[in-house]
């Protein structure tokens, strides 16, 4: 749910990045810090195991500068991608104003990426919101990993709703600002409607 | 998406920020927050720049968030009242309405029992300004910001971040 201050002109947005255990949600979360102008974003949180897996959320604070004399600012949060943990993936769901879902390019993840994307449709209707209209973006991640899915079968398999979908290497960064731009040209177009 | 939007005026915030400020001084805390229940910060008492807002309220969020699927697991429908005790600061955490947070932090000025007490009569004069700001929802002003937005104004939102 957008959160809309008149007094202070501020347009608050949240975005969830969500995907199968290890596709690259908090990598996409890291590189977006560590290109950021630290004026522009807050402190990242990552609640993670020892082993650095996620366990609750990453979160970090982004300011986008101002649209129609609003500041922009956007919260995004990583779920934990592993199976055990849905009670958490659901909670952090909640809320959100946009999707994010990073598949795993790999040949042997493939299974993962579509229970995943199914556990997404789950976990939304569960809030009320629906698959079909909530503002996603697809990012088919580890593009430069021998065995890889190619992009026309991931389509094939995620991309029913035609939404935009880009390839990345998100611990180069490639394809990691492409993905959130998306993602924030959907919300601000859905406020819109 | 139903209830996709929550507006907050002038008017409403600055008689919010009354209430809260109000209560820090009664209470004798450090600081007061509202929260909507995604942590988004709806508005906050005098002195909390010394506060990193925006990771407290992802984290009092996810707090809360946690707690609430803990209650429901025992067939309880909330858990409205949280604390967390430390060796110098604490924090009591009040959920409002299902769909607020009212923070306090406080150390040892002052005592739990005169916390929890100001913070009752706190929530109910807050709960009178949130029935009205669920009233101002209602009204469909936000089609002027949005309506002639387009692709460059959201381009140029983007540059220098690479």
């Amino acid at each position: 749910m957008s959160f809309i201050n008149y007094s202070t002109k501020e347009i608050n947005c949240k975005i969830v990045y969500y995907g199968p255990g290890l596709c690259g949600k908090t990598t996409n979360l890291q590189y977006i810090y560590q290109k950021t102008d630290p004026k522009m974003r807050g402190k990242m949180i990552s609640l993670a195991t020892e082993v650095e897996r996620t366990l609750f959320f990453d979160f970090m604070p982004l300011k986008l500068g101002t649209i129609k004399g609003f500041k922009l600012r956007f919260h995004l949060y990583t779920v934990p991608g592993q199976i055990f943990y849905d009670a958490s993936r659901k909670l952090i769901l909640k809320g959100a104003d946009g999707v994010v879902f990073v598949a795993d390019s790999q040949v042997d993840r493939m299974d993962a990426n579509l229970d995943s994307f199914d556990n997404l449709r789950d976990n939304l209707q569960e809030h009320g919101y629906d698959l079909d209209t909530i503002p996603l973006v697809l990012q088919y991640n580890k593009r430069d990993l021998p065995n890889i899915v190619p992009v026309s079968e991931l389509e094939k398999a995620l991309n029913y709703r035609n939404v935009p979908s880009f390839e990345a290497v998100a611990i180069k960064g490639i394809g990691v600002f492409d993905t959130l731009k998306a993602i924030v040209k959907e919300i601000i177009f859905k406020l819109k409607k | 998406m139903d209830n996709f939007y929550l507006y907050l005026s002038d008017e409403l915030k600055n008689e919010i920020e009354l209430e809260l400020n109000r209560l820090k001084e009664e209470s004798n805390s450090k600081a007061v927050f509202l929260l909507d229940k995604n942590g988004q910060i709806i508005s906050n008492s005098k002195n909390t720049d010394e506060y990193d807002k925006d990771s407290l309220g992802a984290l009092i969020a996810g707090n809360v968030a946690a707690t609430g699927g803990l209650a429901k697991l025992l067939g309880e429908k909330e858990f409205s009242i949280l604390f967390h005790e430390g060796e110098n600061e604490h924090i009591h955490i009040n959920l409002i309405d299902k769909k607020f947070i009212l923070v306090v932090i406080f150390d040892e000025s002052t005592s739990l029992g005169l916390v929890r007490l100001r913070v009752k009569k706190t929530i109910a004069n807050l709960l009178k300004l949130i029935n009205k700001m669920k009233e101002n929802n209602k009204s469909e002003n936000l089609e002027d910001i949005f309506s002639d937005i387009n692709e460059e104004d959201i381009e140029k939102l983007f540059k220098g971040e690479k």
